[in-house]
């Protein structure tokens, strides 16, 4: 299975994200340079965590206008996987893949550090390999990460089964404690209507081996892996 | 074509959390500013334009707004003057 990792001026978990497919997953990847208007055979897209354009404007606003998201939307629209962290959910939520939006984190602080997320839905193109309700740690690193949508358009997120990770306490439940953002409903990760988009703002690449201080980013991975060349 | 100078405002939309607002007010209430009630944080963007009149300019500024300059998940916009440059 082939990774096409996407390089955007200013991206910088891109060589995160490559290591995690071809050291921990032991698969192919290949990095797309934004101003590519092709995908060199990508089964999977990752829109990768950074600061592309230097946030100007808005997180995402102007990377989602680069050569390359016309080819990522399209890859998008046939239902094949993209994978969007962090910068990425940004981006994939500026350009339409993904409802909602990503603000400042309610504290105003930039958070860098490891939170629990617990696995909402296993019926996934991303996370078949977790158990439902299971909770991982995997880091977190943004300015900009408080998640947010209309009333119905959360209620249909809900009600679908589109909320995939939520920030939870070491109760494994959601609190005002545990939410390091201030996401609405903690919301931590949620997939498109047909479920082949996943944006999230923690960093699964970040946590796929024991060095790392948590491998438990490694099955979302695996996940795609299973689901995709099945 | 003439040259005009658009002046757009982009602001957090009323309900939407604005915490970078919020403790610009408490900041302004500490100062003495008693009277403030609520501060809104947003951007004051000016664009050099090309237009056959003014209400082309404004037009073309509205398309901007809409299409990248501010997100209709959270924010409004506003063409706050159209002069010409």
């Amino acid at each position: 299975m082939k990774f096409g990792i996407v390089t955007f001026p200013g991206s910088n978990c891109d060589y995160d994200a490559f290591h995690a497919v071809t050291d921990a997953l032991g698969e192919e990847a290949v990095y797309l340079w934004h101003r590519q208007t092709d995908l060199a055979g990508a089964d999977v897209v990752v829109l990768p965590g950074g600061f592309s354009y230097g946030d100007y404007l808005r997180a995402g606003a102007i990377a989602r206008f680069s050569p390359i998201m016309g080819e990522v939307v399209a890859h998008a629209r046939r239902g094949a996987p993209v994978l969007a962290i962090c910068n990425g959910f940004q981006i994939a939520c500026e350009a339409g893949l993904l409802p909602g939006a990503l603000l400042r984190n309610a504290s105003l602080s930039f958070v860098a550090e490891t939170v629990r997320l617990r696995v909402e839905s296993a019926d996934s193109l991303f996370t078949s390999e977790y158990e439902p309700g299971q909770i991982l740690r995997i880091p977190i690193a943004h300015g900009e990460g408080r998640y947010t949508a209309d009333e119905a358009t959360l209620d249909r997120l809900e009600g679908e089964g589109r909320v995939l990770f939520r920030y939870v306490g070491a109760d494994g439940e959601p609190g005002e404690g545990s939410n390091p953002n201030g996401s609405i409903r903690a919301i931590a990760g949620i997939v498109s209507e047909g479920g082949n988009v996943l944006g999230m703002m923690p960093h699964p690449e970040r946590a796929v081996e024991p060095l790392l201080g948590s491998s438990d980013g490694l099955a979302l991975f695996e996940s795609l892996l299973s689901r995709v060349s099945a | 074509m003439t040259n005009f100078r658009v002046a757009v405002h982009v602001i957090p939309r009323r309900g939407i959390l604005d915490p970078q607002g919020t403790a610009v007010a408490h900041a302004l209430q500490t100062l003495g500013f008693s009277g403030v009630a609520d501060v809104k944080v947003g951007r004051h963007i000016v664009i050099d334009v090309a237009a056959r009149d003014r209400e082309g300019a404004s037009s073309a500024a509205r398309q901007m707004c809409e299409k990248l300059l501010a997100n209709p998940v959270t924010e409004d916009f506003e063409i706050a003057t159209v002069e010409p440059a």
